[in-house]
């Protein structure tokens, strides 16, 4: 057992307590676009925690699980906004999000037991397409998803009258709604990131890693490998459900645009860029890779107006190239992901 | 009242296609023996095995293990029973150490969920450490325990079958089934393994053994059984089954 309580990693706990509550107001600095781009790395640190339990613990891999956001996302939707006329509370919404999506993950893993690697890469991939084309057509006969205008004017977080949208004054300074969410996000990601690192380390976590060694040993030992795989992906499911009842009030606005494939395969990366199974650095690959798009896209059509004196390439297209570089880049260099844990690097050497 | 009987295999057929693995193979294991499974190569022992351990559904006949019939194509309620297993070809968890290893073969007799997890109540916290301990113990037992902390992929072959039956009495078995555990291993490691064998033995595990190694098998077994074709050709104490004149033309051919 860790002893929290020297010297040492009290100074490092405050260090990074300081760091986080001074983060959303040197990012406002730069304008309240970059506390909104804060917010949305913290959520993809849900993200990628909770699909880093499917692939990274487990070792299944699952092509599909933004439509677990997406469930999370339109289950807040439709239950507080004037969709349907109701307004529940958000404590009341979220845990019915991550139960639904929990659901859809014992849905979608139930009939994919006996499939691994690609294949099972393929089934899932179709399952959160699937997903999104139901909402996108579920507005006839009966309208519940609002096709593919999406729903608006859903609420904001609440608790009691604190509203996290709009300024508020506390304590004399004025809080943005980004930097409200800001607060609630760093706190449900800590709790969401203890989680994980208690399951990996359990005897939970432990049978995952077996499966994912080799499941046929893992049955000979007695690990009941149809529940356990199906545990992993309702907790992934789950921690996306979460993920997208925030992404909802946050936005105040969802449509089926918002969970394409291309999303998934984003989040998949963050996974493996970062370090497949190892929480940090599943947490630095999600911070990197949903930052430097944005830097990128701030960055590149300046840099070339000071290089070249004109624009060459259109910033657009010559940031998806450059993420895409880089990612070929992380990959051929540091093949266990920027940040891998200590097993996996031995692992990769070992076979060297 | 325990009855005698620990394992009894009853008709047991298994066919691949037109291959007949198995036919109709009835045998019976008696609690605190060693018993030795034997035939040439293509025999149908690991078939047996396999059915046995819930791998393979058998197409005939079953088993009673400890006074009650085992469910097939359920591997993971057989090693809840107390039947554990090692590999023919060693599957261990590579790129896990081996102390984790061990802790993977508890979790049959352990209980804690996602919610123990989460929480990491006193209950969790207790049995976590149990686990650890035992698991230690257990490579003592097997004397690999300074190897402890390495990845399981990373050790010698012989400390790898020596870590996969500590993994297999982790699970507290009644019957540890070892499938060609001497495969490979110089006549030392061979005779180390035998002491080892022996001593699972004396702590009060019965032991099923399938084995080329046939000095290994007679001199060690108390009861062995031979198979050829997938047929039982006989079941007896080995100074009878060296001296079954079909057990030497099943080896050298007739």
């Amino acid at each position: 057992m860790k002893n929290w309580l020297n010297p040492r990693s009290i100074f490092g706990i405050t260090l990074i307590a300081v760091a986080l509550i001074a983060l959303p107001f040197v990012a406002a600095m730069g304008g309240q676009a970059w506390v909104r781009i804060t917010n949305f790395a913290i959520l993809y640190i849900f993200l990628a925690l909770g699909l880093n339990i499917v692939v990274g613990f487990a070792g299944l891999l699952d092509l599909g699980y933004i439509a677990f956001y997406a469930v999370g996302a339109y289950v807040y939707a439709l239950l507080a906004s004037p969709h349907f006329g109701l307004h529940l509370p958000f404590w009341v919404i979220l845990p019915i999000g991550a139960m639904v999506a929990c659901v859809f993950g014992v849905l979608l893993g139930s009939p994919t037991l006996k499939l691994r690697g690609d294949y099972l890469a393929i089934v899932t991939l179709g399952f959160g397409e699937i997903v999104r084309i139901f909402l996108n057509n579920l507005n006839a006969p009966i309208n519940i998803t609002n096709g593919p205008q999406g729903i608006t004017l859903i609420d904001p977080v609440a608790i009691g009258s604190f509203k996290f949208s709009g300024t508020t004054q506390v304590l004399g300074y004025s809080l943005s709604g980004p930097q409200k969410y800001y607060f609630l996000l760093v706190a449900l990601a800590i709790l969401i990131i203890i989680i994980n690192l208690r399951l990996q380390n359990s005897r939970v976590g432990r049978a995952w890693q077996a499966i994912r060694e080799d499941e046929i040993a893992a049955k000979a030992v007695g690990i009941n490998t149809r529940n356990l795989k199906l545990l992993a992906f309702a907790m992934g499911a789950s921690f996306g459900g979460v993920a997208g009842g925030i992404f909802a009030a946050m936005q105040g606005f969802v449509s089926p645009e918002s969970f394409s494939l291309m999303e998934s395969i984003t989040i998949l990366a963050m996974v493996v860029l970062g370090g497949m199974g190892h929480i940090p650095g599943v947490i630095l690959g999600a911070v990197l890779l949903s930052i430097l798009p944005e830097v990128l896209r701030y960055g590149v059509g300046p840099a070339q107006m000071a290089l070249f004196g004109k624009m060459l390439i259109d910033p657009e297209s010559l940031r998806l190239l450059m993420f895409g570089l880089a990612l070929v880049l992380v990959m051929r260099f540091k093949p266990a992901g920027l940040w891998p844990s200590p097993e996996r690097k031995r692992e990769l050497q070992g076979d060297a | 009242m325990v009855a005698e009987l620990l394992l009894d295999a009853r008709a047991v057929a298994k066919h691949f296609g037109g291959v007949k693995a198995l036919r109709d193979v009835s045998l019976s294991i008696r609690r605190g023996e060693i018993y030795g499974l034997i035939g040439p190569n293509g025999a149908g022992k690991t078939t047996f095995f396999n059915c046995m351990t819930g791998l393979y559904v058998p197409d005939g006949g079953g088993f009673i293990f400890d006074g009650a019939p085992l469910l097939a194509d359920a591997p993971h309620q057989a090693a809840e029973r107390g039947i554990a297993r090692t590999f023919q070809n060693i599957r261990l968890f590579g790129n896990m150490t081996a102390l984790e290893n061990v802790m993977v073969g508890r979790h049959v007799r352990t209980r804690a969920g996602v919610l123990g997890a989460i929480l990491q109540n006193a209950t969790t916290r207790a049995e976590e450490s149990a686990i650890r301990q035992r698991a230690i113990d257990l490579l003592h037992y097997v004397r690999i325990e300074d190897r402890t902390d390495d990845l399981a992929k990373n050790l010698s072959y012989g400390d790898q079958r020596r870590l996969e039956i500590a993994r297999a009495l982790a699970t507290e078995p009644k019957l540890l089934c070892l499938d060609e555990p001497a495969a490979g291993m110089n006549g030392t490691e061979t005779a180390e393994l035998r002491e080892l064998i022996d001593g699972i033995r004396r702590d009060g595990t019965t032991i099923l053994l399938i084995e080329h190694d046939v000095k290994l098998v007679m001199g060690l077994c108390d009861r062995v059984a031979v198979l050829d074709y997938g047929a039982l050709v006989i079941e007896d104490v080995p100074a009878v089954v060296q001296k079954d004149q079909r057990v030497i033309e099943a080896y050298l051919g007739a």
